[in-house]
């Protein structure tokens, strides 16, 4: 089977390229780049005046299942990966049970298989039960396809604990990707510990929380060795932290939300305390945003990560406290990127794709975000200046839990392929 | 003249315009109060509703003695009593007082944000009676008129407000308030009682009682909570009052005439001496009685307007 994606411009970043080219798919792989290639037998999509991507890569996902398939389930969450253009996913493992052992990693993976959707790396969890006892067995599950672990969801407090996962993760060249909060300092916490919290009168989560966890995972990571992957990093010494361990040349890598580098904790006021505001680290202040912003520019944040957390609407339904932490995100994570990094002028389209593709794929040494012949045939293609207005009732995911709910955003996915196969096209085209 | 909302949640949003319309509201209020027979027809036929999420004495007789006084009928709830212990949502005991048809629904709840959620799904007027560390704009207001009916003005009043800022929705509710009528509001206490930040309101900070009640003409101490000790934001209730306790000496370090207030309950002997609170220069009971006025003009006000319509309604 052929497809050929005719008069697109292709930016694809792994290989330097942003121009305007045919992409001839066959088999599942890339098969060519080229001007005006001519394969009379190919299914023909018209990209001309579209962008032609790698699939996108989200390296922080909570597909819910097993356990919490209320919540979503594994083929409305990748469904909702390709209609936001995401291809590859990594799930995060706090599910009921825990993505553990091999059994349950098996599980995600043929679902995910049967769903046909984006392609699902599950990550593993780094003790049986959440407990952050004793270790999963790590060597087991890399084999069954897990990329790294991870202690998203209950993070680890236990200094001598972590540092027992770095070294054993490092045997086994895994990354260890962190949930960095220091529960003792956040606990109780609704929203970022500012001026905005004093006045809403909520308890607030200060920065120093997630700053102590990404210090200590800092130094742990160095004297271990171990590869430290930092999740959703929201706060600006956070990211300083980071580039000076990177300049050390200790192996760290991190990403950031399209929520924290979009908005600031006065958007919990400003929306009059919607729950869609809440979630973990919280939604900072325009010093961090400019911060993260900055740390993507310069390579210091690797790559852009959703965080896509969905919540059954009796958990967001809720008084402000007690409302469920988390929002989706896979569905907007493009709206979001093209309107807040792109149209302002701090990145330009094709840095913006190397944040949603290549750049996150190598920090956590994926196969995927590039279109180098051979490789695997997982495109997007996108409108990147077509306005659109976010309608929660219309996700493909069963998570309605956003805060840009009603917000125009930019950039309308036309095609997703996984695999060479279409999974996904707009409604409208 | 009425107040143009549906709701009163916050003073943080309202105008000194509307301030004062609700002080001198409340003013011919205490003249109602004041007649052999304190009771007018103001209200007769409006359905108004307390719903209240922790205990309370003062601010819940208050409000339904005010609802009475204008001749609504009252219905109280009280979360001992009611679906509430079966578990009921807050979503779902709105959408039922929705329902049933209510004018005004005065609720107090332990969380922040609670009652600007209700506003958005009620028909009627939310009144806020204190929401977590958020608000507690009856008690703001009639805060400001005790201290204007005492004073005969707001504007340019020095007041020293001393205690747990923190945790309290009365603090930021009388800085707001105080601060829109052009008062100078300082904040006295430890750092650990202390919201972060809260400079940034408009208000003065310091941890030295002195220094904050320097020439003060409103001396306002907070009710120290005995559990802040447990949790650790001070060492005992020996030290708090030794630092931050008022009594007739400390007293002296205010304006000759300042008022000293409280909102209730007191503890004796703790942030407040006995002798202090029953001299004359406590205002603490025309507080009370002022707080009756106000929550009469708020409900006056909001019940005898114009029809507001409800805000654009969730897309989810």
């Amino acid at each position: 089977m052929k497809t050929l994606i005719r008069g697109g411009r292709v930016i694809d970043p792994a290989n330097g390229i942003d121009d305007v080219l045919d992409v001839l798919l066959e088999s599942g792989e890339v098969a060519a780049l080229a001007k005006s290639i001519g394969a009379p037998d190919a299914e023909v999509i018209d990209a001309s005046g579209q962008v032609v991507a790698p699939g996108f890569v989200d390296l922080h996902v909570h597909l819910r299942t097993p356990g919490q398939e209320h919540k979503e389930t594994i083929a409305t969450g990748t469904r909702a990966a390709v209609a936001g253009g995401f291809t590859t996913i990594c799930c995060m493992p706090n599910t009921d049970p825990p993505i553990h052992d091999r059994s349950v990693a098996e599980l995600v993976l043929s679902q995910a298989r049967a769903a046909g959707f984006a392609k699902v790396i599950p990550l593993a969890a780094v003790s049986p039960s959440l407990k952050h006892e004793t270790l999963t067995e790590m060597a087991d599950l890399k084999a069954a396809g897990c990329a790294a672990v991870s202690d998203d969801g209950k993070a680890i407090q236990s200094s001598s604990f972590l540092r027992r996962i770095l070294e054993y993760a490092s045997m086994l060249d895994l990354p260890v990707v962190l949930h960095c909060e220091d529960y003792g300092l956040s606990e109780g916490g609704a929203m970022n510990e500012g001026y905005q919290s004093t006045v809403l009168g909520l308890k607030g989560m200060p920065r120093e929380a997630e700053e102590v966890g990404i210090m200590r995972a800092i130094l742990l990571a160095k004297c271990t060795g171990a590869h430290v992957h930092f999740c959703h990093v929201s706060t600006a010494y956070g990211v300083e932290m980071i580039r000076r361990a990177k300049a050390e040349g200790v192996r760290v890598t991190a990403e950031a939300t399209p929520h924290h580098f979009s908005l600031t904790d006065e958007d919990v006021g400003r929306q009059n305390y919607d729950t869609n505001t809440k979630m973990v680290p919280p939604l900072r202040t325009a010093d961090d945003v400019a911060a993260l912003v900055e740390g993507l520019k310069e390579g210091t944040i690797d790559g852009i990560a959703t965080d896509h957390a969905p919540h059954a609407t009796e958990d967001k339904e809720v008084e402000y406290d007690q409302a469920a932490f988390g929002i989706v995100g896979l569905e907007t994570a493009l709206g979001v990127t093209l309107k807040y990094l792109v149209e302002p002028g701090h990145v330009s389209l094709s840095d913006a794709v190397a944040m949603l593709t290549c750049r996150p794929a190598a920090a956590l040494k994926l196969s995927a975000g590039t279109l180098t012949p051979e490789s695997a045939a997982d495109v997007v293609v996108f409108n990147p200046t077509q306005k659109w207005t976010v309608d929660p009732g219309k996700f493909h995911s069963r998570g309605r839990n956003t805060p840009y709910a009603r917000c125009k955003l930019l950039g309308v996915v036309s095609h997703t392929l996984v695999d060479g196969r279409t999974v996904h096209t707009h409604p409208a085209t | 003249m009425n107040l143009n909302r549906k709701d009163v949640i916050a003073l943080q949003d309202m105008s000194a315009e509307e301030i004062n319309l609700c002080l001198d509201t409340a003013d011919s209020m205490r003249d109602v109060l004041k007649r052999p027979v304190p009771k007018v027809p103001a209200l007769q036929g409006k359905r108004v509703v307390t719903l209240f999420y922790e205990p309370s004495t003062r601010t819940r007789t208050s409000f339904e003695a005010a609802a009475k006084a204008l001749s609504a009928d009252v219905v109280n709830i009280t979360t001992s009593a009611s679906s509430i212990v079966k578990g009921e949502t807050l979503k779902d005991t709105i959408y039922n007082l929705k329902a049933i048809g209510m004018d005004a629904l005065i609720m107090r709840h332990p969380m922040g944000g609670a009652p600007n959620w209700a506003a958005r799904v009620f028909t009627g007027s939310v009144l806020n009676a204190g929401d977590g560390m958020h608000e507690h704009p009856s008690q703001g207001l009639l805060d400001l008129l005790t201290i204007r009916q005492h004073k005969g003005r707001i504007d340019g009043m020095k007041v020293a407000i001393i205690g747990d800022i923190r945790h309290s929705r009365v603090a930021r509710s009388d800085a707001w308030g105080m601060t829109k009528l052009g008062a100078e509001v300082r904040f006295v206490g430890p750092p650990t009682l202390m919201p972060v930040e809260v400079e940034k309101m408009g208000v003065k900070v310091t941890p030295d009682l002195r220094e904050g009640i320097d020439g003060v003409d409103v001396v306002y101490t907070l009710r120290i909570q005995l559990e802040r000790q447990q949790g650790g934001l001070f060492p005992s209730i020996r030290e708090y009052a030794e630092l931050f306790g008022m009594n007739s000496e400390r007293m002296k370090w205010a304006a000759d005439d300042a008022l000293l207030m409280h909102p209730g309950p007191i503890n004796r002997g703790i942030e407040l001496s006995s002798e202090l609170a029953d001299s004359p220069r406590s205002v603490i009971l025309d507080q009370v009685t002022n707080g009756v006025a106000v929550r009469m003009a708020l409900l006056f006000l909001l019940l005898t307007g114009p029809d507001h319509a409800l805000p654009e309604p969730e897309v989810n």
